[in-house]
């Protein structure tokens, strides 16, 4: 086939898409270029940005896994989550503040040493939000999502809007529209410095947290006989019945886990961000759905990448690209980096990063 | 009494008349075969059997007990392990996790092992490709894979829908011949097939369902004799 038949076959709006790529391409590239050169941030300043977006990256991640572990198994995108995720975090707010009262944060506590009463303290806090988010997880999956289980697509997306109305406004009722700050935790406070570099306590912690449970989160999937069951019941769920296998306590099980992860991440959150109020699962719930879609929705491994990437493409990439093409407080432009993103994936690699693991060949 | 008693099944797809009182029996230790062409309702009569559809009248018993109101996956559990057409193996999973998933509600893990070690005996092909994603697989490999997994259940009744179903020659020679054997192992098997000439010579009965309906019920030996059989299963003038 020749270049000029070639050129004949592409489409106008193809060619169209692949200019507007194009030219982005060439502008980010561009900017990134004229913004190290200026020499503004040294790189001390880069690497904190990229710090901030590996930790605040796995958070995504966390959450992400709860959307792409739903849609694996019914093929349907849970807009509710990111209410999960709040409902965890602001739930175990009261909870840190009377503990944080009782000094189990700082030195004047009465449960001795510090790292002892601040360990305790977290753990107990994980757990409470871990139980809070799982509880909502799968209350939504039976009260909402079961009854409608054979209906159209189109209509447990739909409920799944509502339920996430719904969630935010009984937060609402429940706790007020209170922006709450959680208590400062004295351990977190530090930071580790080695040269010129220097990483927040938190940040570290926030970061290996997250990526510990993912690991496990992933070999759960892989290596146990439950997990299995997920995968089977996300292939197909008539022959994982033939095994034997529970399919509606198995999806029970999938919205108990991805509720989990968000409980994790509604605690990460909390001690990086220090806030919680009711809308708080809007933004970090769509830049985790923009995680899994990125990663490849579906894709258990593609969600945790997904979410680093978006992380750090968010957290490095206003001053970057930005910066250096004379744009001010490029900081600002953040979410519109982060969704630019979620467009361009959708036209030019609907499948994410990581795509389809397999054909899924049928003889 | 039967291990396996079905009477006048009715199911329906939608308005779609499928099964119109269908009857039949199987014996503990027996092979009895489902022939009939397509869209007779065969595979209809083992999805409503295994409960992944809902007959809208009649009775099936198992050992003496209605099952007809359990989930699918219990009535799995007790024992009736169903071989759907098409295979239906998990793609993302290996050969040997598929085949592990078959003994989901065991818990007996040395009997499991041993279990395992048969099938890789019955189908040697499957063991060399223990680690193999079963989507990869072969359609006949693929068809090996999924009477294996049906195997690990420790079937005490096996279903199996049109397990040579577009294999070449060799290979449902093969299939027929591992029928036999888990026949001569006692295992008990309501076999649907299209594949007549085959299937009469493993089994010990025989149904002949047509358009929902059982027509004919006989001796294997029997129906290989019948004139009607001959004409229009076994292509015989
Ligand atoms: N999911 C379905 N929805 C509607 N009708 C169906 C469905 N499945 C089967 N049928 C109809 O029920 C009848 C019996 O189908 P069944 O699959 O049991 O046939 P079969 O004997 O197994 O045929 P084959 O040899 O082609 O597999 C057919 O008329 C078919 O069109
Ligand atoms: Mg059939």
């Amino acid at each position: 086939m020749t270049l000029t038949e070639r050129l004949r076959r592409l489409d106008v709006t193809t060619v169209i898409m692949w200019i507007i790529g194009g030219l982005l391409l060439f502008f980010i590239v561009l900017g990134s270029i004229q913004s190290i050169l200026k020499g503004t941030y040294t790189p001390a300043q880069w690497f904190d940005f990229f710090v901030f977006g590996i930790s605040q990256g796995s958070i995504y991640a966390l959450i992400a896994l709860g959307y792409t572990m739903v849609y694996g198994i019914l093929k349907m995108i849970n807009f509710a989550h990111g209410e999960v995720f709040m409902m965890g975090a602001l739930t175990t707010y009261f909870l840190a503040d009377e503990m944080n009262r009782r000094g189990v944060f700082d030195d004047k506590g009465a449960l001795g040493p510090t790292l002892l009463s601040t360990l305790f303290g977290l753990i107990v806090l994980f757990a409470v939000a871990i139980f809070i988010s799982m509880t909502v997880a799968v209350l939504l999956e039976r009260v909402a999502y079961r009854p409608l289980r054979g209906a159209p697509r189109l209509v447990p997306l739909i409920t799944a809007i509502g339920a996430s109305f719904f969630l935010q406004y009984t937060a609402r009722g429940l706790y007020g529209s209170n922006n709450r700050s959680y208590p400062n935790v004295d351990l977190l406070k530090g930071t580790v410095t080695f040269g010129q570099f220097s990483i927040q306590v938190v940040q570290i912690v926030v970061a290996v947290t997250a990526i510990a449970m993912m690991i496990g989160l992933y070999l759960f999937v892989q290596r146990t006989k439950t997990g299995k069951a997920i995968l089977a019941v996300a292939e197909d769920k008539q022959a994982a019945a033939l095994m034997g296998i529970d399919v509606d306590r198995t999806i029970v099980i999938t919205f108990a886990l991805g509720g989990a992860m968000a409980g994790v991440a509604a605690i990460l959150y909390a001690i990086m961000f220090r806030q919680a109020h009711f809308f708080m699962g809007f933004i970090p719930g769509i830049k985790a759905f923009t995680a899994a879609v990125l990663g490849g929705i579906g894709n258990i491994p593609g969600a945790m990448l997904g979410g680093l990437f978006l992380g750090i493409f968010e957290s490095l990439g206003p001053t970057l690209f930005l910066d250096g093409l004379g744009i001010n407080s490029p900081n600002q432009l953040k979410d519109v980096i982060a969704f630019t993103m979620l467009v361009l994936i959708l036209i030019f690699r609907p499948t994410g990063i990581i795509g389809e693991r397999l054909s899924e060949k049928k003889a | 009494m039967a291990l396996l008693e079905i009477e006048n099944l009715h199911t329906y797809y939608g308005n779609i008349h499928a099964l119109k009182g269908i009857s039949l029996e199987v014996e503990k230790g027996e092979v009895v075969c489902l022939i009939g062409s397509n869209g007779a309702g065969k595979s209809t009569t083992l999805k409503t059997v295994s409960g992944l559809i809902r007959p809208r009248q009649g009775t099936i018993r198992f050992e003496g007990e209605e099952v007809i109101f359990l989930p699918a996956h219990e009535i799995a559990r007790g024992g009736v392990v169903h071989v759907p057409e098409g295979r239906r193996c998990f793609a993302q999973l290996s050969v040997e996790e598929n085949l592990e998933l078959g003994a989901y509600s065991r818990n007996d893990k040395a009997a499991i092992r041993e279990d395992l070690a048969h099938v890789y005996e019955l189908f040697p092909r499957l063991k060399e490709r223990r680690k193999q994603y079963s989507g990869t697989l072969s359609g006949g490999e693929q068809q090996m894979l999924a009477m294996g997994r049906g195997l690990m259940a420790r079937p005490r009744v096996l279903l199996l829908d049109e397990p040579s179903m577009g294999l070449a020659p060799v290979l449902v020679d093969q299939i027929f011949e591992v029928i036999k054997t888990l026949h001569d192992e006692g295992t008990t098997i309501l076999l649907v097939e299209q594949n007549a000439h085959m299937a009469l010579q493993v089994a010990d009965r025989g149904y002949v369902i047509q358009t929902g309906e059982i027509v004919l019920s006989d001796d294997a030996k029997a129906l290989q004799h019948n004139e009607m059989i001959q004409r229009v299963y076994l292509g015989l003038a």
